[in-house]
């Protein structure tokens, strides 16, 4: 039974929880039994924010699990907190340019990218997002490009339709995210 | 912009130095509104006699915002708590501190009962126009027309009643030899001072406080810098921000 | 009438509480009367939203006391209405809840639970399941349905409307926390396109105009003989329907050695770990009571004396667990516990629990 289970960490503000609604919308377009758990608490403020997805061809059991499949972690509070959710099957993935540490957990491999620094020198700051995104997709490889594009147009298509060039740098942005693991050969 | 009005010099005495400035939202009024308190209870000298309570909301943020005793309790329920301090040890100063939801909509019951029978405690309630802590419903402040989770299409008073006016209706009932009641706002923080120093000194004094303080939510408002200030400014026209009750003799 | 929406089967992709707000307008619910309280918020700000399409009515109340007693009052008018509420929300409505009870009054609650005791979290936790079967100072004269899931949701919200409605006992749909919020597809359906047809509800207060004589309505009795002649009535009925209205699900319980006992979404968790431990070898099973009031306690009985252990696994302390024990009392099947306060439990944790249960059996 083919089940990816994804947990996706980061700062409040850095867009972890859009980019988990992309990524499971478009499964669920295409087709896909789903899960998505966003972490919410009090202090919804300032807090690390966890988005705890799941994608299966089958229908899913438990809501939360023990260890993810690929664990994505954009800070080092992100860091400290999600270690927990790896084991040695598990794919980390970590910005090493907004990270000042690298995870020291056991697992499968452990990725650094550098997709602030990316979004920041050679796209837009806005767009760190979807650039993890794209790196997600990559990692994850249980979606098509053309099923998060969709979704991309569904949460996004107004603004887009607004702002034209807003949906190149988008798609330019998902692109080159997708490259950075594919160039780290997983 | 709200910030700047009155430049926050050191830390007061009355507040927690390993707690940073903020657990709020940048630009929330509840930072402000603690912040002017502390100042008050360090130039009282106050320090020692002071017991904060806090409600659930928001105002929780602050349950080791202050260097004085603080219990957390229940929504709603942070004035009986509080009353029954005082009544147990009058030589305390109480002060419950809450939202207009804690204060105004689950709280009233305690509010009413405790102004009619002038317990002894300051009652603060941080009017924010919303449930800011469970993001953003109706409260009874809302504005009339606002835009909420539970007034998606903006409050209509037909259906809601009237925004509630809490320093009028606890000044209607309030013991004008025992009470003070005000409403002030964080959009003059000097005078929220004066405020809550002439409440704080009624309740030194045995009596019964209640101060009403017109607050912001950029969060759950969704606004920035210039449209919060705008969006204050209007509430005080509603609201009017004056001394409702004052006992002789304090200043 | 209020205006339905859904009118032939729907898939869509959804959080649990905008589910539940969709299955109420299904059902008929003409009004919501609510305080808003973390994780069940989103029942309400749905049902706001929708309010222009559904017609349907709204009152924020200023605490869960009166939202309680207002649902009361909405019922006794003659309206399908209903509430929700958690975790201190649920504390403080057992008064109107008890008085439900008492008066026989379809009072329809979903109990989204939250970490407790006092303000604790508002996240997730099965800790609710005690206070929603037996809160009140009484004897728990009320049907309690436990969902494991979205379709759960709206199917049980359904149902909750008329079995309140047919038996008159308060009922509830109580899930918890990562219900409400998470996101998974869901079947909506037009109930009547499923054969269901909803119980025609009645005014007690108001709108007769002489066609009956009045009613008074009470919960006071003077004397300890009169009070008992009630109760005694309550629990033969709620005895003689307990059969209609008893639901569970038994996976791969047959055969199982391990039986685990768990509801609520603390039961898929189960179903997860029953599968990994069936292709490990280890034959496990999972017995879901779905109606926590009544318990099934029949197939119950049956489930546990065919194992050779129980395990009870909760999101608390054991809250269904002794509603269990009392019920298989004099069966002599061991049981070991996992229970984890107000946290989640995973596959992984019941796995390696049934595992070192199958290396030392249980004892107790
Ligand atoms: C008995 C109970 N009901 C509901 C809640 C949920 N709740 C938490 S905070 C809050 C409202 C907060 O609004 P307000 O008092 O205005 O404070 P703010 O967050 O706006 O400062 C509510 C309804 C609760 N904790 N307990
Ligand atoms: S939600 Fe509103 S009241 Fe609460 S901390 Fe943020 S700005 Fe302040
Ligand atoms: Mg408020």
């Amino acid at each position: 039974m083919a089940r990816t289970r994804i947990v996706l960490a980061g700062e409040g503000g850095q867009g972890v929880q859009s980019i988990a609604k992309i990524l499971v919308e478009a499964g669920y377009e295409a087709g896909k039994e789903i899960l998505y758990i966003p972490n919410f608490g009090v202090e919804q403020r300032g807090g690390v924010s966890i988005a705890f997805c799941q994608i299966a061809d089958e229908k899913i059991g438990e809501p939360r699990f023990s260890k993810g499949d690929i664990v994505i972690m954009l800070s080092d509070r992100a860091i400290d907190r999600c270690c927990t959710y790896v084991n040695e099957n598990s794919t980390v993935i970590y910005d090493s340019s907004v990270c000042s540490k690298k995870p020291e957990c056991k697992a499968k491999n452990i990725i650094s990218v550098e997709a602030n620094k990316i979004a920041n020198e050679q796209l837009s700051a806005r767009v760190f997002n979807i650039i993890v995104l794209g790196v997600l997709l990559s990692a994850t490889n249980v979606l098509k490009l053309s099923d998060i594009k969709n979704a991309m147009e569904m949460a996004l298509g107004k603004k887009f339709d607004a702002k034209p060039e807003l949906r190149d740098l988008n798609y330019k942005a998902l692109e080159m995210g997708m490259g950075l693991i594919e160039k780290a050969g997983v | 912009m709200i910030e700047m009005l009155e430049k926050g010099p050191r830390l007061a005495k009355a507040q927690n130095a390993e707690v940073g400035a903020s657990k709020f939202c940048p630009g929330c009024g509840h930072g402000m509104i603690l912040k002017t308190l502390a100042q008050t209870i360090d130039e009282l000298e106050l320090n020692d006699k002071a017991v904060f309570g806090c409600d659930i909301g928001c105002s929780l943020l602050s349950w080791n915002y202050m260097n004085v005793d603080t219990v957390q309790t229940h929504h709603g329920r942070t004035t009986p708590v509080i009353y029954g301090v005082t009544r147990a040890n009058p030589d305390l100063v109480g002060i419950a501190y809450m939202g207009d939801g804690g204060g105004l909509a689950i709280g009233s019951q305690h509010l009413v009962n405790a102004a009619v029978r002038s317990e002894n405690l300051l009652i603060i309630v941080a009017n924010n126009t919303n449930y800011g802590m469970t993001g953003g419903q109706m409260s009874p402040t809302t504005m009339p027309g606002q835009k909420t989770e539970t007034t998606p299409y903006g409050r209509d008073c037909d259906v809601t009643g009237r925004p509630a006016k809490g320093a009028e209706m606890v000044a209607s009932i309030a013991d004008p030899e025992k009470s003070f009641v005000a409403r002030a706002s964080v959009s003059n923080l000097r005078k929220l001072k004066a405020t809550f120093k002439k409440a704080l000194k009624n309740v030194d004094m045995g009596g019964f406080s209640f101060v009403e303080v017109l607050s912001v939510c950029p969060l759950n408002w969704r606004t920035n810098n210039v449209q919060t200030w705008d969006r204050l400014k209007t509430m005080e026209e509603f609201f009017e921000v004056k001394d409702f009750v004052q006992r002789e003799g304090l200043e | 009438m209020v205006k339905k929406l859904i009118t032939q089967d729907t898939r869509m992709f959804l959080t649990g509480n905008e589910v539940i707000a969709y299955a109420a307008n299904a059902a008929e619910a003409e009004f919501m009367y609510g305080y808003p309280i973390t994780p069940q918020n989103e029942i309400m700000h749905t049902w706001c939203k929708l309010l222009p399409k559904t017609e349907a009515g709204f009152l924020q109340t200023e605490d869960e006391i009166s939202a309680g007693f207002s649902t009361i009052g909405g019922i006794l008018a003659g309206k399908r209405a209903f509430t929700a509420t958690a975790g201190p929300g649920n504390v403080i409505m057992q008064d109107a809840q008890s008085m439900a009870e008492m008066m026989r009054i379809p009072f329809v609650c979903a109990v989204m639970q939250r970490g407790g005791p006092s303000t604790a979290t508002v996240i997730y936790a099965q800790q609710e399941t005690r206070l929603t079967c037996f809160g009140g100072n009484g004897e728990g004269f009320r049907i309690v349905y436990s969902t494991a899931g979205h379709q759960d949701l709206y199917d049980y919200m359904i149902k909750a409307f008329n079995t309140a409605w047919k038996y008159r006992f308060p009922t509830f749909m109580l899930a918890d926390g990562y219900q409400g919020k998470m996101r998974e597809p869901v079947t909506l359906y037009d109930p009547a396109s499923r054969g269901i047809k909803m119980v025609p509800v009645e005014a007690t207060l108001g709108g007769a105009n002489g066609s009956r004589p009045v009613n008074h309505v009470r919960n006071t009795f003077n004397l300890e003989e009169e009070l008992m002649e009630v109760l005694d009535k309550y629990q033969e009925e709620f005895d003689r329907i307990s059969p209609e209205i008893e639901e569970y699900l038994e996976y791969k319980a047959d055969d199982a050695e391990v039986l685990i006992i768990a509801h609520g979404i603390v039961a898929r968790s189960a179903m997860t770990a029953v599968d990994e431990l069936r292709a490990k070898g280890i034959k496990a099973g999972l017995f879901r009571p779905i109606t926590l009031r009544p318990l099934a306690v029949k197939p119950l009985r049956a489930a546990v004396a065919r194992a050779k252990q129980v395990l009870f696994t909760e999101s608390a302390n054991g809250q269904l667990a002794q509603m269990v024990l009392e019920k298989i009392y004099g069966l002599q099947t061991p049981y070991s516990t996992l229970f984890k306060m107000g946290v989640g439990v995973t596959g992984d944790d019941i796995v390696q629990k049934v595992e070192s249960m199958v290396k030392e059996p249980a004892t107790v």
